[in-house]
């Protein structure tokens, strides 16, 4: 089954049309790469999935039908939507940031009760954060911080999670730190992942599927071996590399310098 | 659990408790000399079931119920209104230097109070306060309509702010220039007084005072919410701009609430929730009802100097709270960062 049905859907953004006619789907506990140039308009996709900008066409959740029906609170129980640069409140503790979570789960005048407390330990847990929850966050490593956000976004119980380049900020042992752990997350709680990821050969590792957009267009969907191809890469980028294949079958984008003189 | 209870209990147990002992030195303190012990039993008299012998004379209880009391109660008030406000307000822009005044509130209290004392000659003393409390809430309310139109952004609907206040702090400097003879009187009401204070200036701003304290308070946790940013806050399934309307609305009525009844009292919706935020923490659902209690305790002890430093002449509040608030901010900001950080 579909965790998320994307028909024909166009966003302007003053009165600039980013997104045109993209459709998509990703299947339930499964791992959408959106890729493509800066300015393909990948966060654009990410935020009106999330509902957080208007856009023409329709975008259905699971069986919970038509997402622009939803009510803020609900579409917030349904999507976690963790942004490129999150903003962080310098002061605040982790545990109190990471309870930030639950506020879609809260009515109106309520105030986070212990059902709420203890799912986000439980989140804190899995993320490994909750041994410095008394810290402030502006105290934390580009890691930790990235742990961190992944905490509150989990403790909204989400069936989706949206991840704006959630690596951009991290060196690549911490890159490869917080995809096995997105990945870890997505294979025991079922959640259906969709990130933005500027690294190809990764978005290919990790991705179960990538959708490549060029100018706001589906450029090419699919298995990483049959989107990430020489032409199609040297075309929508403007970029010279190569692409092979190692013994486990992955399919590896290397950057070719062009020898100068 | 139950010392994690009495943990979270304890911040709010001092604010009370110091608030509490403003309010009793406050009592004690003035012109006429009570005796603190007679004081003292004849307040708890006054308490249901407590019986005490009151032992003061029939003069001193008449200096204690309405002279001091009222002042006490109504300073207590507007403290704790200014505080809460500006703390409200903070959250809501995101912005630690944002103040109950800001917005237009404090200009268009100004104008309202002097169209009052200029124009309408002998009612014109009755009329101040409703003036100023209609000139402070229609000053955001202009604000609020200017800012929300030129875009969503804080920082618009701040610029909005300044605008409306210059240009109703320049009308309000045209109405007074034509009329230097009310100038002693717009200024004395502009440096802001609590100076007799009755009993009926209390329950006339309770009403508005408890309904915007509520509003406010039941937002703490929204406020903590928008501190990630609009964006941020709408994907956790937050109204942002409807929560901001709903506290700038409530904040305007407590600021006003104030304003209508002491005049202009700078200053102390900027100190309190600062120190509040560096002695008990950065959450709004601590700073708001902490500032509430700490601003009513902070404007007791001005106003007990303004009226006794060079009694039986009277300072105005608003340069006594400047005069102590300032250096004692800095202190506080200068000690206290080593520890939370």
């Amino acid at each position: 089954m579909n965790a998320i049905m994307v028909h024909d859907v166009a966003v302007d953004l003053d009165r600039t049309t980013i997104l045109r006619e993209v459709s998509c789907a990703v299947a339930s506990g499964s791992w959408l790469a959106l890729l493509g140039p800066n300015g393909s308009g990948k966060t654009t996709l990410l935020r009106a999935i999330a509902g957080l900008i208007p856009y023409r066409g329709t975008v259905t959740l699971g069986p919970a039908a038509d997402a622009g029906s939803l009510r803020a609170r609900q579409r917030a129980r349904l999507i976690a939507y963790v942004p490129q640069a999150p903003t962080l409140p310098p002061d605040m503790r982790v545990t109190d940031y990471v309870l930030l979570g639950r506020t879609p789960h809260l009515s109106y005048l309520a105030g986070p009760g212990r059902a709420d407390r203890d799912a986000a330990a439980r989140a804190a847990d899995l993320l490994d954060v909750a041994r410095f929850g008394a810290r402030r966050l502006d105290t934390l490593s580009g890691g930790e911080r990235q742990r961190v956000v992944l905490a509150r976004a989990l403790a909204q119980e989400p069936r989706i999670l949206l991840l704006d380049e959630p690596t951009s900020a991290l060196d690549i042992g911490h890159q490869q730190n917080v995809l096995d752990l997105v990945d870890s997350l997505r294979r025991t709680t079922g959640v259906t992942v969709v990130t933005t990821l500027h690294d190809l050969t990764t978005a290919g590792q990790y991705a179960h599927e990538l959708v490549l957009l060029n100018q706001g267009r589906v450029e090419a969907a699919g298995a990483a071996a049959a989107v990430l191809t020489e032409d199609r890469i040297a075309r929508v980028y403007a970029a010279r590399v190569t692409v092979s294949t190692d013994a486990a079958g992955n399919t590896i984008v290397t950057p070719v310098r062009t020898t100068p003189g | 659990m139950n010392s994690r209870w009495l943990r979270a209990a304890r911040p709010y147990g001092i604010a009370a408790a110091s608030l509490a002992a403003a309010m009793l030195v406050s009592a004690l303190v003035g012109a006429a000399d009570l005796n603190p012990l007679a004081t003292v039993s004849t307040l708890l008299d006054r308490i249901p079931f407590v019986r005490l012998p009151g032992s003061l004379s029939p003069l001193d209880r008449a200096v204690l119920f309405e002279i001091r009391l009222p002042r006490i109660v109504l300073c207590a008030l507007v403290g704790g209104l200014l505080s809460i406000a500006g703390a409200g307000y903070q959250g809501v822009f995101r912005n630690p230097l944002v103040d109950s005044g800001m917005l237009g509130a404090s200009a268009g209290a100004g104008l309202g109070a002097t169209l009052a004392i200029v124009y309408l000659g002998g009612a014109g003393p009755a009329a101040v306060p409703v003036a100023a409390f209609a000139g402070s809430v229609g000053g955001v309310t202009i604000a609020y309509l200017t800012g929300a139109a030129g875009g969503r952004g804080t920082a618009t609907l701040l610029l909005a702010g300044v605008a409306v206040g210059m240009f109703l702090t320049a009308l309000q400097t045209y109405v007074l220039q034509r009329s230097a003879q009310d100038l002693q009187a717009v200024y004395s009401w502009l440096l802001g007084s609590l100076s007799g204070a009755t009993w009926q200036q209390c329950a006339e701003i309770l009403p508005y005072s408890a309904v915007s304290i509520a509003v406010i308070l039941l937002h703490g946790r929204h406020l903590d919410v928008l501190s990630v940013g609009d964006e941020e806050a709408r994907a956790l399934g937050m109204h942002p701009g409807r929560t901001r309307l709903i506290v700038v609305a409530a904040c305007a009525l407590a600021a006003a609430s104030a304003v209508a009844v002491s005049g202009l009292i700078g200053f102390v919706g900027i100190i309190v929730p600062h120190v509040i935020r560096r002695l008990a923490g950065t959450s709004y659902r601590l700073v708001l009802p902490l500032s509430l209690l700490a601003g009513a305790g902070f404007l007791v002890l001005a106003d007990t100097l303004a009226r006794t430093v060079l009694s039986p002449a009277e300072l105005p509040i608003g340069v006594v709270t400047a005069l102590i608030g300032s250096p004692v901010f800095v202190w506080i900001l200068r000690t206290t960062r080593a520890v939370r950080t």
